[in-house]
């Protein structure tokens, strides 16, 4: 899950960071009175949960509070690569004498925490990793005893940093490696680390914690924001269901992320176009649970056809069966299914979807290949 | 011949009380797989399935001459239950659990360093060599014996493609699921050099798809290989920034691009699929 740049930076706060002082804001009214209470000349920034915010527009300057809020009612409202931006944080302008990196990452590679650091900031770290190779400092540590002390200093010293900025680049390194460990970040970044007179201080912030630990830190869950996700995401999420929404016409429904993933490629190779990416994961032998997942998918106006490619192999197929008809007499609408369905009992399973579709007129397609059932649902959709 | 696991393979399942490891491990019985023991904290005494119940690994193990692992245990306490499999000596540990926080498996790793087991998972389906034996919940009847050693980041999707080439007839050597999380035990690399020296082995199949760099470093080492590879990516349609299913399934920034993976592997020679029935196709072509 990543969190909010206002987000990571009162986390970062909280630990000794210095931020820019700054506050949220919803409405270009409530822009203008913060840009008067900083002294007028701010920065209003996009907090959207992407990438490239500041190329897209979300991130300008004003030198007045009517100036302020003029260029709020640009941002608020936009999008940003899909993104609709619902907040902007506003923060006082910085004098920025230089712009540093530092950032952390749990290296999937090596299997080890590091810390990364640049006196060349304010680009991405794998441009500056391009562009300056020797201007990019790691330091791997042991996960057990955490970052030590001399590890830091040995880092800083062969970088060449010296007095006061030393001792800065130290302390944030060393709250950062904290912050990390404490909410269990695959990543946390600050780009760029501003130096001013007053100090280094967070310019931007970034803080990617791990889903699989949220359970254990009950109070960033909290921050996950509605505004941002996809209304169906969403509503998925709470459910349990593993959905992302594609925007095409043909749904799709598969057990298993790789399943799921090589059905939503080969609808797209065929010149469909996925509506979303849906994993039922385990548990199908609930026939609630095909249920909830084509009720789901069904929620999408969109969808014109959907495919349903199961490959059972705990569950029976006629408990898969039951579910996909628990769903088709409850649904809304009707739209045609494409069904594969693989594993214990396919026959039974077959013959129950045979019987409800012509008892009931559902339009229900079987096919024995994921490439026949692509076909098939790219052509019914039209 | 074949990697992993064999016919002297002897499992012990932890958490083999609980509704799945009871309902696998009957499975694995049932292929022939040698399932000596089960464990489960203060059940030690009981049967399942007629298998030996201990409240210890390091008691299975003294009991059993088990040197093989199968975790069935929730996330919240599977990363002990790998520890505890680490400390009794196991040859192998295959963790099938979903879920496990990315500093868990950190420390994981960290202990791995340590001790001689090799890790399979988490999050992963498990291993089967085909006729000898099963320690995973791969279902039975994709697979048949032969010659295609096949490696694979995921579950369902290796079955139906196994399911095509045992159709077609051809058999698999081992099928190894290394599971979908960003950091697994056992690797690509790690799966393919033990393809590379198995006599049983001829060519072999690689099943990865979109986020991290497992591909591009199995690529590196395919490079070096005397055996034919195949390879199917998953989620080249995928957006970026969405998490895919699987924890490692994400495209970041422009790290873990399907393009960047398919070209280093054909760069490395690799046979690369468009398709599931590409693969069979591919399969044929390498194997002859």
């Amino acid at each position: 899950m990543r969190l909010h740049e206002h987000q990571a930076k009162q986390i970062f706060a909280k630990h000794g960071i210095g931020i820019p002082r700054g506050e949220v804001a919803t409405t270009p009214e409530e822009v203008e009175k913060i840009a008067e209470k900083l002294g007028g000349k701010v920065v209003v920034k996009a907090q959207v949960l992407v990438g490239g915010r500041g190329k897209a527009g979300g991130v300008k300057k004003a030198n007045s509070p009517k100036e302020a809020r003029e260029v709020a009612e640009k941002i608020l409202g936009m999008s940003i690569k899909g993104h609709k931006v619902e907040k902007v944080l506003v923060e006082e302008q910085l004098e920025i004498k230089k712009e540093y990196y530092v950032g952390y990452v749990v290296d999937k590679v090596n299997r080890l925490p590091a810390v990364i650091f640049s006196r060349m900031g304010g680009m991405d770290v794998e441009e500056i990793a391009a562009k300056h190779p020797d201007e990019i400092h790691r330091i791997y540590f042991d996960p057990l005893w955490g970052l030590k002390d001399y590890e830091v200093r040995k880092a800083l010293f062969r970088a060449g940093f010296s007095g006061d900025e030393y001792k800065q680049m130290f302390d944030i390194i060393k709250k950062l490696a904290e912050i990390a460990f404490t909410y269990e970040a695959e990543l946390t970044e600050i780009n760029p680390l501003a130096v001013t007179s007053e100090g280094f201080l967070a310019a931007d912030a970034r803080l990617n914690v791990d889903d699989n630990a949220l359970y254990r830190h009950p109070e960033l869950a909290e921050l996950r924001e509605a505004t941002e996700e996809n209304p169906l995401e969403r509503e998925a999420r709470l459910k349990g269901i593993n959905y992302v929404h594609l925007g095409g016409n043909v749904g799709v429904i598969a057990n298993g992320a790789g399943l799921a993933m090589a059905t939503m490629d080969i609808i797209n190779l065929m010149g469909g176009k996925p509506a979303n990416f849906l994993d039922t994961g385990g548990g199908l032998a609930d026939p609630e649970k095909m249920k909830n997942c084509l009720l789901h998918v069904l929620k999408d106006p969109n969808v014109k056809v959907v495919f349903i490619n199961i490959y059972a192999e705990i569950t029976r197929c006629e408990k898969v069966a039951e579910g996909i008809i628990l769903a088709l007499d409850e649904a809304q609408r009707k739209v045609p299914l494409v069904v594969k369905l693989a594993g214990t009992n396919e026959d039974i399973g077959r013959e129950m979807l045979e019987r409800y579709s012509s008892e009931k007129g559902a339009e229900i397609y079987f096919v024995d290949s994921v490439e026949e059932g692509a076909r098939k649902a790219v052509e019914l959709a039209g | 011949m074949a990697i992993l696991v064999d016919e002297n393979t002897r499992v012990i399942v932890q958490g083999i009380t609980g509704f799945q490891g009871s309902f696998q491990a009957k499975r694995m019985l049932d292929y022939g797989t040698k399932v000596v023991g089960g464990v489960t904290p203060g059940k030690g005494g009981t049967e399942v399935h007629g298998v030996p119940v201990f409240n210890t690994v390091e008691e299975a193990v003294a009991e059993t001459n088990a040197d093989t692992s199968i975790i069935y245990v929730p996330a919240r306490f599977a990363t002990d239950a790998i520890f505890e499999a680490f400390d009794a000596g196991l040859r192998l540990v295959v963790c099938v659990t979903e879920g496990i926080p990315l500093y868990d498996e950190m420390l994981i790793h960290r202990k791995l360093r340590e001790v001689k087991s090799m890790l399979l998972g988490p999050n992963c389906p498990g291993v089967i060599s085909p006729g000898k034996s099963k320690v995973g919940l791969l279902p039975d009847r994709s697979f048949m014996p032969g010659n295609l050693g096949v490696v694979s980041r995921s579950g369902t999707l290796t079955y139906q493609i196994c399911e095509n080439l045992t159709k077609a007839g051809i058999g698999q050597s081992t099928v190894v699921g290394i599971g979908g999380d960003p950091m697994p035990g056992l690797t690509f690399v790690d799966v393919l050099k033990m393809f590379e020296e198995d006599e049983e082995t001829k060519a072999v199949l690689l099943v990865g798809e979109i986020g991290g760099t497992a591909e591009e470093k199995a690529a590196e080492f395919i490079k070096q290989m005397s055996k034919p590879v195949v390879a199917f990516i998953a989620g080249r349609t995928a957006p970026p920034g969405k998490r895919m299913g699987h924890a490692g399934a994400i495209i970041e920034g422009n790290m873990g691009t399907a393009e960047a993976k398919i070209a280093a592997l054909r760069d490395a020679g690799a046979r690369v699929a468009e398709t599931l029935l590409d693969v069979v196709k591919g399969v044929r072509g390498v194997l002859g």
